[in-house]
């Protein structure tokens, strides 16, 4: 297969972002995470391929090479399309030092659209982290589409966060969120949890 | 009935049933689907029995109550065979009348036949009434002539006549090759080959196979897969037991939303009388073929239509798209090859195979195959489920078929596709409606719901509904879709509010461009459609909003103020009697005015004031004419003058 113009040869099943850092192209991420299974949330991966004489957009973190797939990771459709999805984020955590940093590359303006309330840019990577690795479960996603929200189980949370937090550093908009929410998750748990008496 | 075991068996079956029925005994069917309930069918239903009863009918006439005729606007539909007199907007107090003069004195009630709108002329019998006459009904026909809950009406129409033949006479690759050869292409949105999509599962390497039948309709105005699934349920079954057969499938599921009922039941009733019969279950009717099928209700996500929501969910987790590939075919349910199509898809299957596939590509365009079921409703006088050959004009289906637009109100566009979709204007009226002429036009196929807009529809707050509702419908998972959508709607709704800015219909393009390329599913990809189509082709209604604050359709709210016409006003206080905010400043014999501080905008006075004064009319993007002096605004009547 071929990325930039270059030719790669990889593992049959690798995705394009695996092909591209095989050969030192970067590709920008924000919800992918080396420990998780690839999710295509953020779209920021978004790359152009030639795949059975079709053009089309895909994510590179999950989209597996084939033989002959031609991959473009930086054209100016592309760059429009980061710089608007960036421009959204931007609207959710205007101070996220990855998405600053990004914005810059991108030419994105992070106050193009009205601020919105909620920090999270719903990449889930906390959620997925809790799951997949630690595997509690402590926290998962409510409602859907704008309205889309992380939230703590208190249950789980009150038992299993407060020595854990490894979810903490891994918020791309500076566990604000995270942090916010946990927060309010534990307060709900009134009267402390019981423990077994000492004998 | 005993369980069939054998093709003999059952070709046994189906002549005891035909010669049990005589064709010249009268038969009177009830419409009883859904839209009919709506429209107190059940009622309707009840008084013909006790009448039936009480003139010692129940023995000479048999009554049926089928599914959905497709004629919903005129619901409750009552025929009566086999002459095919059609009675339309049946009520209670109706059927003695139809008792007595019909079924007794084969007389036809005329005050409750077909009534043309436009030319008043008068159509009895079914067939001939033009709704009816310009369709091809392949599929939904059968819904018009058996119950439901009658296996036996589903045998003597000719069903189950394709499982034998497959089971018996063809290899599962003669099965593909057949449907392959039919060019049948997925009736749900996509358009893709269903023969493709079965040699793929097929081909699959992994074990158990399943098969779906995707029934998660959620297309605003949409129910064509609601019909066939209350009406025909056990078509849709015969299709899917041969796809199973096909691809190497043991174990189906059908997946449709809690918000059907009455499919959800009928469906689940078709399952077990299949059991019975031996259709489904262990060695079907006697071939070694086993196959069971299990009924889902979703929960009435839109974005479960999607395939791999609608895996998801089926698997019980959240209802949300994964990335293809792998397609559902290689890594579906529970990670084993899956074959998903669309209630429409299963039920041209048995077609298909009774009748072959040089007969099914005989109808239909270069692409597009046989016919398809659009779901016809909006600003048309005859809303209903219409069955016409793919490449039909649009002009056919909304004038011919669906009676052109009611009050004398002009055409604006057809909108098909469901909520991704596009509009297409007058000028494209005359365009052929198959899957890719639409997909040109800049909409689509869909699931084939087609809303008929008039001249009072502003495209713009038309185009914000439909975001509005995926913004709602949205997973949530991907930026573009949840971002891209939200930000899209912001706009629109400022629009339509008069607040939209110079550059919106840029910003517009750019946000469609970001969701329609880079979204994770059709959900989010399509989303842009309503947006681009509208501003394709009436652009110059987003420039009037943004530059002129007008609203040409005089629809927007915020953008419109009810005037009365000194001039025309006989101050006879219509107006004021109905409305319901006391924004009527007037008096007898005083020229009635709009305080327009404390109107809301709803219209009653419009409809109020008398057709031979029609004072009242609405303005948009001109100021409101200053007020009548106090001195000028006395009416002196001539009557009372002389």
């Amino acid at each position: 297969m071929q990325i930039d113009g270059k030719e790669v040869t990889v593992r049959a099943g690798a995705t394009i972002l695996e092909a591209a850092l095989s050969i030192g192209i970067s590709i920008p991420t924000l919800c992918h995470h080396e420990k998780l299974e690839p999710y295509g949330g953020c779209r920021i991966c978004s790359v152009e391929i030639d795949s059975r004489g079709r053009t089309s957009v895909v994510a590179a973190c999950l989209f597996p090479v084939e033989p002959d797939l031609v991959v473009r990771t930086r054209t100016k459709k592309l760059d429009r399309i980061r710089k608007s999805l960036l421009e959204m984020m931007l609207s959710h955590a205007p101070d996220s030092e990855q998405l600053l940093a990004l914005a810059q590359e991108y030419g994105a303006d992070k106050n193009r659209f009205e601020k919105e309330a909620s920090f999270c840019i719903h990449c889930g990577l906390c959620v997925r982290y809790c799951a997949e690795v630690k595997k509690k479960n402590a926290l998962g996603f409510i409602d859907r589409g704008a309205r889309k929200e992380i939230n703590f189980i208190p249950e789980i949370a009150a038992k299993e966060c407060w020595d854990c937090k490894e979810c903490f550093p891994l918020c791309p908009t500076s566990a604000l969120q995270a942090a916010f929410v946990l927060n309010k998750a534990l307060t709900f748990l009134t009267p402390p949890i019981e423990t077994e008496p000492e004998e | 009935m005993p369980r069939i075991n054998s093709s003999a068996e059952l070709e046994e079956i189906r002549k005891d049933i035909l010669s049990s029925r005589d064709p010249d005994k009268p038969c009177i069917t009830l419409c009883s689907g859904s839209a009919c309930q709506a429209t107190h069918c059940k009622k309707v239903a009840a008084a013909l029995e006790q009448e039936m009863e009480k003139q010692g009918l129940k023995d000479k006439v048999h009554f049926r109550k089928t599914g959905c005729h497709g004629f919903c606007e005129k619901g409750p539909i009552v025929v009566i065979y086999p002459e095919g007199i059609c009675y339309l907007q049946v009520k209670p107090e109706d059927i003695p009348e139809i008792v007595s003069q019909t079924l007794m004195e084969k007389k036809v009630v005329e005050r409750l036949v077909y009534v043309d709108p436009t030319t008043g002329e008068k159509t009895t019998f079914e067939e001939e009434i033009p709704f009816y006459k310009n369709q091809e009904r392949l599929v939904l026909g059968p819904n018009t002539k058996i119950d439901p809950k009658s296996i036996e009406d589903y045998i003597a129409v000719g069903g189950y006549q394709a499982l034998p033949k497959v089971l018996f006479e063809m290899t599962p690759e003669q099965v593909i090759a057949e449907v392959k050869a039919a060019s049948l292409r997925g009736r749900g949105g996509g358009g893709f080959p269903a023969g493709v999509k079965w040699e793929a599962a097929r081909n699959a390497i992994g074990d158990p196979k399943y098969v779906i039948v995707n029934c998660d309709e959620g297309d605003p105005g949409a129910y064509m897969d609601r019909s066939l699934m209350e009406g025909n349920p056990f078509c849709v079954l015969e299709g899917l037991l041969i796809g199973a057969y096909a691809i190497g499938s043991h174990e189906g599921y059908i997946y449709v939303r809690q918000e059907y009922p009455l499919a959800v039941e009928n469906v689940t009733f078709a399952i077990k009388k299949a059991e019975e019969l031996g259709f489904l279950g262990k060695d079907i009717l006697g071939s070694g073929f086993d196959f069971t099928i299990k009924v889902h209700q979703g929960a009435g996500a839109f974005v479960c239509g999607e395939e791999t929501a609608l895996i998801m969910s089926l698997e019980g987790k959240v209802g949300e798209p994964k990335a293809r590939p792998p397609y559902p075919a290689v890594k579906g349910l529970w990670g084993k090859p899956t074959n998903i199509n669309n209630v429409e898809t299963w039920a041209n299957v048995p077609l298909i195979i009774t009748k072959g596939a040089a007969v099914f590509t005989s109808i239909g365009t270069e692409g597009s195959k046989g016919t398809k079921i659009f779901s016809l409703v909006g600003k048309v006088n005859n809303t209903g489920l219409v069955e016409v050959p793919m490449g039909v004009t649009l002009r056919d289906i909304v004038y011919k078929i669906g009676g052109g637009i009611p009050g004398g109100k002009k055409f604006k566009a057809v909108q098909t596709g469901g909520p991704a979709g596009g509009c297409m204007p007058e000028a494209l009226l005359d365009m052929a409606v198959d899957f890719d002429q639409l997909t040109k036009a800049g909409s689509m196929m869909g699931s084939g719901g087609m809303i008929v807009l008039d001249e009072e529809t502003c495209m713009v707050d038309f185009a914000r509904y439909f975001l509005n509702f995926l913004a709602d419908e949205s997973c949530g998972k991907c930026t573009p879709c949840r971002e891209g959508v939200k930000q899209m709607l912001k706009i629109l709704t400022r629009i339509t509010k008069g607040k939209g800015m110079k550059d919106d219909i840029e910003l517009l393009e750019e946000l469609a461009e970001v969701a329609g390329s880079s979204a994770l599913c059709a959900l989010g990809k399509g989303a842009p459609n309503p947006v681009l189509s509208t501003i394709r082709h009436f652009r110059d209604e987003y420039e009037a909003h943004i530059n002129g604050g007008k609203c040409p359709a005089y629809s927007c709210k915020e953008l419109i103020s009810y005037y009365i016409d000194p001039d025309k006003c006989q101050a006879c206080m219509s107006c004021g009697k109905k409305c319901p905010t006391e924004a009527i400043d007037g008096g007898k014999n005083l020229i009635h005015m709009v305080i327009q501080e404390k109107c809301t905008k709803c219209g009653s006075c419009l409809e109020a004031c008398p057709a031979r004064f029609g004072a009242v009319r609405k303005i948009s993007g001109e100021p409101v004419p200053a007020p009548v002096p106090e001195e000028a605004r006395t009416i002196v009547r001539k009557s009372k003058q002389i």
